[in-house]
């Protein structure tokens, strides 16, 4: 464009600025300029045009994994009619009881968390989630006769690189765990990210909370706790930080400032 | 004209290959080959990449200041592998979760850098877009030929179809857990390269030193 012949000279304010020799400093900064605008109105509309379609794929993935963790996931099944069968509420964590302040199916519990008018900053925070939403979204599971079968909770906290945003199943007594799922993370792949390994998952199935004295003793480490085998999951071979992130969250989560004082209502049949 | 193209198309398949002959890209070479469908998606997402980008950057090449033009070309590819990061979130999310990181580290590609810098900078967008696509698919080819042996060898299938059936899942075959990691992918490039060297000797570098002849007394 800026080899031109003698007889075809530049013409008007635009084509002689484009004549310029690339270097000069006005060329520099008009390039500088208009590559960066150009790049950003490309990724930013695409970035809006493209985003119902990604919150719809996020939200199908939240609720695949949602029918997972329960173990009634069946991929030959319509998703949103699967999902059909939970019953969401909206969770109160502080009384453990169930809040009729919000519509389930519009609670956004990550909107939530950051409104100051609905969540605490956290004195001790060891999950590393900063603050806590005063009311989370679970989903309860019923059997055909009424009664509650699961419930799942979410749950999330901080790993190595990320947070991680997962879902944990409890059986009606509130104690015995039958899965736990992350959904959501940026761990190392290969080694933070084997949380995803259907094999390291499937530990978590059948190992309790809280042992008789209903002391919380569940722990994610190398070594089983002196509380015994049922308390412990294998920590990740090579993921220390991830698993240290895992242990401290599931700690956090089902302890009193999570779902204790829910699991409490759970166990007394209060649901 | 034509045949030029062509050859900027077919050259950099084997005669010229990314990953083989320039040894560039061999990172996420190791990362995105365990299985062939995401390597797929990687090889198609990279030629588009390398394409588009090749094109753009030879469409300004007159008008990109010496002092800057890194940085120009770095914008051009990084918003080009946005694009196609939220193309695959909207559009194919369990794959784009799978391929998780590794779409962003496009934009670290040598490929896609090497060949605005080395071809786009100099050509006119057409033979920059061809030059792009022929590389992209280059490293594809490569990768393929990576992800088939790791896939079929480390666990039993091809594009997740199971073709040996493993010991897991009452089948005979006892699959190369090795092959699933990435450094099993260092191993298999070497010895594609090796091949490939072999088959083309002209592909083989001169040694940078020469061994001294001792005089004879």
């Amino acid at each position: 464009m800026s080899d031109q012949d003698p007889q075809n000279a530049p013409k008007g304010p635009i084509g002689r600025f484009l004549a310029l020799p690339p270097d000069s400093v006005g060329k520099t900064i008009f390039v500088a300029v208009a590559v960066c605008l150009v790049a950003s109105m490309v990724v930013s509309s695409a970035a809006v045009a493209l985003r119902p379609a990604q919150a719809v794929n996020a939200l199908k993935d939240k609720q695949i994994n949602i029918l997972q963790v329960a173990g009634i996931h069946d991929p030959d099944v319509d998703v949103i009619e699967a999902f059909s069968v939970f019953e969401p509420h909206v969770l109160e964590l502080a009384t453990g009881q169930f809040s009729d302040a919000f519509d389930p199916a519009t609670f956004d519990d990550r909107a939530a968390a950051d409104d100051p008018a609905t969540s605490q900053a956290l004195e001790n925070d060891p999950a590393g989630i900063g603050r806590l939403s005063d009311y989370v979204t679970v989903y309860l599971l019923r059997d055909d006769a009424g009664e509650v079968d699961k419930v799942i909770l979410p749950i999330h906290g901080y790993g190595l690189w990320s947070t991680l945003y997962g879902f944990i199943a409890l059986e009606e007594n509130g104690n015995d765990i039958f899965g736990l799922q992350f959904y959501e993370h940026a761990e190392t792949p290969g080694l933070g990210a084997e949380v995803d390994n259907p094999r390291w998952r499937a530990l978590w199935n059948d190992a309790r909370l809280r042992d008789d004295a209903g002391t919380l003793q569940i722990t994610v480490a190398k070594t089983a706790p002196a509380a015994g085998d049922e308390y412990h999951i294998d920590a990740l071979a090579g993921a220390t930080l991830t698993s240290v992130g895992v242990d401290n969250l599931i700690k956090f989560w089902m302890g009193e400032a999570g779902y204790a004082p829910f699991l409490e209502n759970l166990k007394a049949g209060g649901i | 004209m034509a045949h030029k193209r062509k050859d900027m198309l077919i050259d950099p398949l084997v005669d010229n290959n990314p990953i083989t002959l320039q040894v560039l890209g061999i990172c996420s070479a190791l990362a995105v080959t365990s299985s062939l469908q995401v390597a797929l998606v990687m090889t198609i997402a990279v030629t588009l990449v390398t394409g588009f980008s090749s094109m753009f950057i030879s469409m300004i090449r007159n008008h990109i200041p010496s002092s800057i033009r890194i940085i120009v070309q770095m914008v051009i590819i990084a918003s080009l592998v946005i694009l196609v990061d939220q193309v695959l979130k909207a559009y194919a999310f369990e794959i784009s979760k799978t391929l998780s990181v590794f779409v962003g580290l496009i934009i670290t590609n040598c490929i896609v850098m090497g060949r605005a810098e080395a071809f786009a900078m100099k050509n006119p967008p057409l033979d920059s877009f061809i030059d792009g696509v022929g590389n992209g698919l280059g490293y594809g080819l490569i990768l393929m030929l990576v992800g088939f042996i790791r896939e079929l060898f480390g666990s039993g299938s091809l594009f997740g179809i199971t073709v040996l059936p493993t010991v897991n899942n009452g089948g005979w075959y006892v699959p190369n857990g090795m092959l699933l990691l990435p450094p099993s992918a260092f191993f298999i490039i070497g010895l594609i390269i090796w091949a490939f060297r072999a088959w083309k000797p002209k592909q083989v570098e001169e040694r940078e030193y020469k061994i001294q002849t001792m005089e004879a007394h």
